[in-house]
């Protein structure tokens, strides 16, 4: 526990603001993207923002592998499990989230399609082999962080050459969802560097974020969740933009190294490869940004054995996760936010999946709209 | 000579199970709440065998709570379903400010659970009422088929008599109030969560599950007319709690992170689970909302109490009339305390 307490010592924190106020130029301002949604949920829940410098604005990225999938993809996840053959098994940060015409994982449950919620892509397993007359599909998502498990549960799958086993495939791809950023053409937000996140580093280490700096000139810190991590990643960030550096630096050296987690990288590589494009809720189509599972391993892959179709399904017009998710609004800015929408009538995947920027929002920071400094001044 | 014995043997406590028999209100029905429940509960009340109890009622304001338990697992480090029946039954009067005089218990049984498991539950029932003074005087049995429950379900009421005089209410709490907390959060619901099955870990941690009446007795002795309202923060944890009562009187609050107890095992397993302590069921806690005048007698009471002796000043009430509940974190920064939006999961990444 010691090792938490560590990195919340309210005294330290205090110091590193201090800090911050003294090397911040008054004269500009510093917008800095925090890429994935655990970064987004520290920040509000420590309300980090209260410790900042007026002029250094955090901007939330699209990091949070729930609000970046697009509906069509839930929606063909429900379709498999309406299936009686199948039993859909998925992490519980799904169930909620909007699916087309007011529909949802929980609700499909609750309507009688067999939806098991599990904490591992091992419980899926298990249940695979205890329930052989079945079909188990598991449903899987996220960014590189999670990809090592479902490349193990493929790989056990062969091994004990289970045929009723298969991976609905959602991963995502971190460097991808940068530059589809840096290059958007609709609303480019003006940014300054960004705070890129430390799990994801420990799989693919801190090279891919090259171009970052290089192509883009963004400095980027690889940072960890706590929010004395995150307080440094910003402390350096500053000190990188006043010296016009652009470099990618690691805050989080006491897990993250250079190259990250070689075994994880050779396993991914064996079982998936690229798909040519896959469409981001919010950033449209990126070429080269999410996997598949390899020819060898195509009775494991669930599209090919369902023929599973992603229809095509629009988001509610009135949403801004898009915009929110690219960092060019915030959850305020969204009409609906905390009237229509909320985590009880979520009507964006932004609102309940538990690293959505409007869910951190309405959380941790449903004030009214006041101005930073009248919240200081409190 | 033939006896009793000779008709009707023992029940088989070691390796028997419950079937549909057990709740069809024949010989089998009687014998199992002859051998288990009323063995277990005894009290001049259950011997007499009847469908209700006749009991004196003390002059005054009666206090009555009903409440339904159906937890999983059904043991737990620190308690099991039995003894929290009876807490938390006591515990929904207590925060009335009335002492707990009787109470009554239900269940519902699923067909194929283990006599065993159904004695040491009615054990630890017994156990618990008896260390309590809070006699359970009638009850009821249902036995279901297999599949439409989940082992046993609990329903246990409680009446009490509140003292002349006292008014404690949801509605009560005024700007400038101060907000007590007996004790240590979220060491239930993390005591639960280290046993459910594929979350299994490693943790030392016992439930809280404790009667509060005689916590609160001593809290109304030190300065009753000081108190506004009290509640033990269950299911929903401390947030849910400041919520409610929040919506009840139309006011705010400001907490301070840095004054509210948590174990750093429980901060430890919430961290690893994605779960913030002040959403973690406790069952052995309480809040009171009271004046500020008499805040730090009220709290040296609680301290003094075996129940009470991690008790602090967690924060104030204040005048909102968005009704958000604020706290100031470790860093200095604000941030809303809210309900649980749904239910409590463990986050994928
Ligand atoms: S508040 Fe709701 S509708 Fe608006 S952007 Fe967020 S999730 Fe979408």
């Amino acid at each position: 526990m010691k090792y938490v307490d560590e990195f919340r010592d309210g005294e330290l924190a205090r110091g590193m603001a201090r800090r911050l106020a003294k090397i911040v130029r008054p004269d500009r301002d510093y917008r800095f993207m925090e890429f994935c949604g655990g970064h987004t949920h520290a920040i509000s829940r420590y309300g980090l923002e209260d410790l900042l410098p007026t002029n250094v604005r955090m901007i939330h990225g699209p990091g949070c592998p729930v609000c970046v999938l697009p509906i069509g993809r839930i929606d063909a996840a429900i379709e498999l499990a309406r299936k009686p053959e199948i039993i859909l098994c998925t992490y519980a940060d799904l169930m909620r989230v909007p699916a087309s015409g007011g529909d949802s994982l929980l609700k499909a449950k609750a309507a009688g399609a067999d939806i098991r919620m599990v904490y591992s892509t091992l419980d899926a397993l298990r249940i695979a082999e205890t329930e052989p007359q079945r079909q188990v599909v598991f449903f899987a998502i996220g960014f590189e962080t999670t990809t090592p498990p479902t490349a193990l549960a493929i790989r056990l799958a062969a091994r004990k050459q289970l045929s009723n086993f298969s991976v609905f495939c959602n991963h995502v791809l971190t460097p991808a969802a940068m530059r589809a950023i840096l290059t958007s053409k609709d609303d480019r937000v003006e940014l300054d560097g960004f705070v890129g996140p430390s799990h994801v580093s420990a799989v693919i280490g801190v090279t891919p974020y090259r171009f970052v700096a290089t192509e883009f000139e963004k400095p980027l810190v690889v940072t960890g969740f706590e929010p004395l991590d995150v307080m440094q990643a910003i402390v350096m960030l500053t000190t990188q933009v006043n010296e016009g550096r652009c470099e990618i630096e690691n805050q989080y050296g006491r897990a993250v190294s250079p190259q990250g987690n070689l075994k994880a990288q050779a396993e991914i590589a064996d079982i998936f490869d690229l798909r040519e494009s896959f469409e981001w809720r919010g950033l449209g189509e990126v070429p080269a940004s999410a996997l598949r599972l390899r020819e060898t391993y195509a009775q494991f892959d669930a599209e090919r054995r369902f023929a599973v179709e992603t229809p095509v399904a629009r988001d509610n017009p009135a949403c801004e996760c898009g915009a929110i998710l690219r960092g060019a609004k915030r959850p305020h800015d969204c009409k609906l936010f905390g009237t229509v929408c909320t985590p009880e009538t979520p009507i964006g995947s932004c609102m309940v999946s538990s690293e959505g920027a409007c869910a951190a929002q309405w959380t941790y920071r449903r004030f009214d709209e006041p101005t930073r400094e009248e919240r200081m001044a409190s | 000579m033939t006896s009793v014995k000779a008709y009707r043997r023992k029940l088989d406590l070691k390796s028997g199970r419950v079937d549909l028999s057990h709740g069809a209100g024949g010989r089998a029905m009687s014998q199992l709440i002859a051998e288990i429940f009323h063995a277990a509960l005894d009290n001049e009340w259950l011997r007499q065998g009847n469908d209700q109890s006749i009991f004196d009622a003390p002059k005054g304001r009666m206090a009555m709570t009903t409440d339904a338990f159906v937890v999983s697992p059904l043991f737990f480090p620190g308690g099991d379903i039995g003894s929290l029946a009876v807490h938390g039954a006591i515990n929904d009067v207590a925060m009335s400010g009335a002492r707990p005089l009787y109470l009554s218990a239900s269940f519902i049984i699923e067909e194929g659970f283990a006599l065993a498991d159904l004695a040491r539950i009615a054990e630890s029932m017994g156990a618990a009422s008896r260390a309590a003074g809070v006699p359970v005087i009638t009850g009821d049995t249902k036995v279901v088929e297999r599949g439409k429950a989940d082992g046993v379900f609990i329903s246990t009421a409680a009446v009490g008599v509140a003292p002349e005089g006292l008014e404690l209410s949801g509605d009560r709490a005024r700007p400038g109030d101060l907000v007590l907390l007996s004790g240590s959060i979220g060491d239930h619901g993390v005591a639960i969560m280290s046993k459910r099955e594929n979350l299994e870990f490693e943790c030392e941690i016992l439930s809280d599950s404790a009667p509060l009446h005689g916590l609160v007795a001593e809290m109304v002795a030190a300065a009753a007319s000081s108190l506004r309202l009290m509640r033990d923060p269950t299911r929903g944890g401390l947030a849910a709690t400041l919520n409610e009562i929040a919506q009840q009187s139309g006011v705010g609050f400001r907490i301070d992170e840095t004054a509210i107890p948590v174990k750093p095992e429980v901060a430890a397993a919430c961290e690893l689970l994605g779960l913030d302590p002040l959403n973690v069921a406790n069952e052995g806690k309480l809040v009171a909302v009271v004046a500020p005048e008499a805040a730090q007698a009220l709290l040296d009471a609680m301290r003094a109490h075996p129940l009470g002796r991690d008790a602090a000043i967690i924060g104030a009430t204040v005048a909102d009339d968005r009704r958000f509940v604020q706290m100031r974190s470790s860093f200095g920064g604000s941030r809303i305390v809210d309900w649980l939006a749904g239910e409590q999961l463990p986050r994928i990444c």
